[in-house]
């Protein structure tokens, strides 16, 4: 039976039928969770969107989301999910783009881009070409800064508070009492990223139990100096003192050592 | 006498026909961020002549929370609890996209009986939306009584909330994998009475002074009115779409837990106006009560939440015994569940309208990122192109007809 979440019948051939119609326009579909998510080019996003509404029937534009993937070359996502209430179908269209590549608006196809692009500028700097009305939407007056890019800290970099001093509301540096602390859950054996302390001669082999390394050939140790031996000069006479138990030693060796305990017998 | 006509001579429209024309410029008043009528901490920056609203800037962001930012520092179970403070007048319908999310990421089953009691809960809790937003589009347009007998209503709901939940308002009793606990008999009993009682009394009663009453009439009839294609466009769902005449209910087109077992009418408006929008939020109540009787009835017995202990933690009693029940309880509540590497995008039917969840899942124990779509965002935006034309006053009235709550547009 599956999972219980909003079940949308798949139309016969939708897929191809989307393919056709933005033809060179599409770079990627995937088909994932009975979701369909076309990605288009970032130039060719107004002729899509308007060839998707008026051929394909997606009437209404239901969200913009951004996606932040610092690794990748364009490291912003837009998805626009559209749906058609005629066909009863959802579908995500996609471009990717960066912080200084702009993405062209689609205010003159559906007005209620308008708040949904200036969401995505105010939370990830994303520029919409063509929007006339770009400005922060959700965050405060005079922010600075993108918050849900993922190099923005999560406690932000300004706190404020009323200052009796100066009856009104300053803006500090973010003190935190506690360090904020982020813990990662990620289990060494199942695809953890980085290397773990202590762990570093593990590199490149394969997760799980380390093969051993075929045993080298056995070369002596050795020493050329005193210095290289990593024992230093004796810090403290007291050092020098045998133990009463040492294994006894020709006095001619023992008599430099003045404070050295003479062996019973020998008295 | 002469001399004074003589001076009204030169001052009437036959000496100068400019007399009396003073040039009168627009002016910007501010509505809000505190008012009463605002439903929260909305600005709205209008710019009148006369009367008349000419433009109308909605400023949101004034209870913007961060959400979605720290839901990608929580793991999935952790992050639940925000549903609820996002629209704090229908909790649950928050919680209902967000675990369908997960579910779907997951292709996680959930029990018969589960699925019946989030779509119980999913309606009660879309009769205490109403009320509250009932209740205040009538004090916003002036009616006093309505409101305070809504909210008795609104109090009774919320006193099932707390003892389904334990909680009044923010429940977190939607889980991945089903509900949080089971509920008792007494409880089911007791709404069903009050479902037939003490609900459609007090509720007919209330709407029977403002529905057909003349200044009610007069404050929202032809206010507002928007066309099927411009709430198409302006990406208006829920009542608002309804009301503009497309019968479009997410629980109907694509059913989700078993909206598709249950029997109900999908009321839609033919006036496109605020009293429209009004009515199908009264007809929509009537409908709830409709599904919830149903699902009293056909709610079977049997598990409240999905075996799959690598998602659903075990219960107390459980844990007592098996050390393998303890074992994931503790895995659980600290490292929590991984959902496979994904993106889904679930909508749901929440009583203010789509509220969807665009959750992207990176095969970790966190969201890699949860973008909330609310419904009030698109709404406020149409609010510029509503009020063109219209009078200061109607502001309110095209407010209540829009449902709004800030902690959901602002997030």
């Amino acid at each position: 039976m599956g999972h219980s979440a909003p079940k949308i019948a798949t139309i016969e051939g939708i897929t191809q039928e989307i393919e056709a119609i933005l033809g060179s326009m599409l770079v990627e579909t995937v088909d994932h969770a009975d979701e369909l998510s076309f990605t288009v080019l970032r130039d060719a996003l107004p002729q899509a969107m308007t060839l998707l509404r008026d051929r394909a029937q997606y009437q209404q534009l239901m969200e913009i989301a951004g996606v932040d993937y610092p690794d990748r070359p364009e490291r912003f996502e837009v998805a626009y999910h559209l749906l058609s209430v005629t066909r009863n179908h959802r579908i995500r269209v996609k471009v990717s783009t960066d912080e200084d590549l702009p993405v062209p608006t689609v205010t003159h196809i559906w007005p209620v881009a308008g708040w949904l692009e200036r969401e995505v500028f105010d939370m990830y700097g994303v520029v919409f070409e063509g929007n006339t009305d770009l400005r922060r939407i959700l965050t405060d007056y005079g922010f600075k800064g993108h918050p849900q890019r993922k190099d923005f800290p999560l406690t932000g970099y300004v706190e404020l508070r009323y200052s009796e001093e100066d009856k009104r509301v300053v803006y500090e540096p973010v003190k935190l009492a506690q360090d904020f602390r982020s813990f990662d859950f990620m289990s060494p054996w199942e695809g953890a990223e980085y290397i773990l302390p202590g762990d570093e001669k593990a590199k490149g082999e394969a997760p799980g139990a380390p093969t051993p390394a075929a045993p080298a050939a056995f070369t002596p140790k050795t020493t050329e100096k005193k210095a290289d031996t990593g024992a230093g000069e004796a810090a403290n006479k007291a050092s020098q003192v045998k133990s009463a138990d040492a294994p006894a030693k020709p006095a001619s060796a023992t008599d430099e050592g003045k404070g050295a305990a003479k062996p019973e017998d020998k008295a | 006498m002469a001399d004074y006509l003589e001076k009204l001579d030169h001052h009437t429209d036959a000496a100068d026909p400019t007399y009396g024309d003073t040039e009168i410029q627009n002016y910007t008043i501010n509505f809000g961020p505190q008012h009463p009528a605002a439903h929260g901490v909305l600005r709205l920056v209008m710019e009148l002549e006369g009367e008349i609203v000419e433009r109308c800037d909605p400023h949101v962001g004034l209870l913007h929370r961060g959400t979605e930012k720290l839901i990608e520092y929580k793991t999935y179970l952790q992050a639940l609890p925000y549903f609820d403070r996002l629209d704090y007048c229908s909790p649950l319908g928050m919680e209902h996209s967000y675990v369908l999310a997960i579910e779907k990421l997951l292709n996680l089953e959930v029990p018969l009986r589960a699925q019946y009691l989030r779509v119980f809960f999913a309606e009660l809790t879309r009769i205490c939306n109403h009320m509250l937003n009932l209740g205040s589009h009538v004090m916003d347009v002036g009616a006093m009584t309505p409101n305070l007998w809504l909210f008795e209503i609104r109090e009774d709901c919320l006193n099932f909330f707390e003892r389904a939940s334990g909680a009044r308002m923010h429940s977190a009793y939607f889980r991945p994998g089903g509900v949080h606990q089971d509920v008792p008999l007494k409880l089911l009993t007791d709404i069903a009475d009050w479902l037939d009682g003490r609900l459609p009394r007090l509720f007919e009663d209330a709407i029977s002074l403002v529905a057909d009453n003349r200044i009610f009439k007069q404050r929202n009839v032809d206010i507002a009115i928007v066309s099927k294609e411009d709430a198409l466009k302006w990406g208006f769902s829920g009542p608002m779409l309804r009301g503009s005449g497309i019968a479009w209910d997410i629980r109907k087109a694509q059913p989700y837990d078993v909206y598709d077992r249950v029997d109900f009418d999908v009321p839609v408006g033919t006036q496109y106006d605020c009293y429209d929008r009004f009515m199908v939020r009264v007809e929509e109540v009537r409908q709830s009560v409709r599904i919830m009787k149903q699902c009293l009835n056909d709610m079977p017995e049997g598990p409240i939440a999905s075996f799959d202990r690598k998602v659903v933690p075990p219960k107390r009693g459980e844990m007592k015994r098996s050390m393998e029940a303890l074992i994931h309880h503790f895995k659980l509540y600290t490292e929590g569940f991984h959902v496979p590497a994904g993106e889904v995008y679930v909508a749901t039917e929440s009583p203010k309208g789509e509220f969807g969840v665009y959750l992207v899942a990176d095969g970790s124990n966190k969201p890699y990122r949860c973008k909330i779509r609310p419904t009030a965002f698109s709404h406020l935006q149409a609010m510029d192109f509503m009020m063109k034309g219209h009078m200061l006053a109607d502001v309110t009235a095209v407010l209540g007809s829009m449902d709004i709550v800030f902690g959901e547009c602002d997030r």
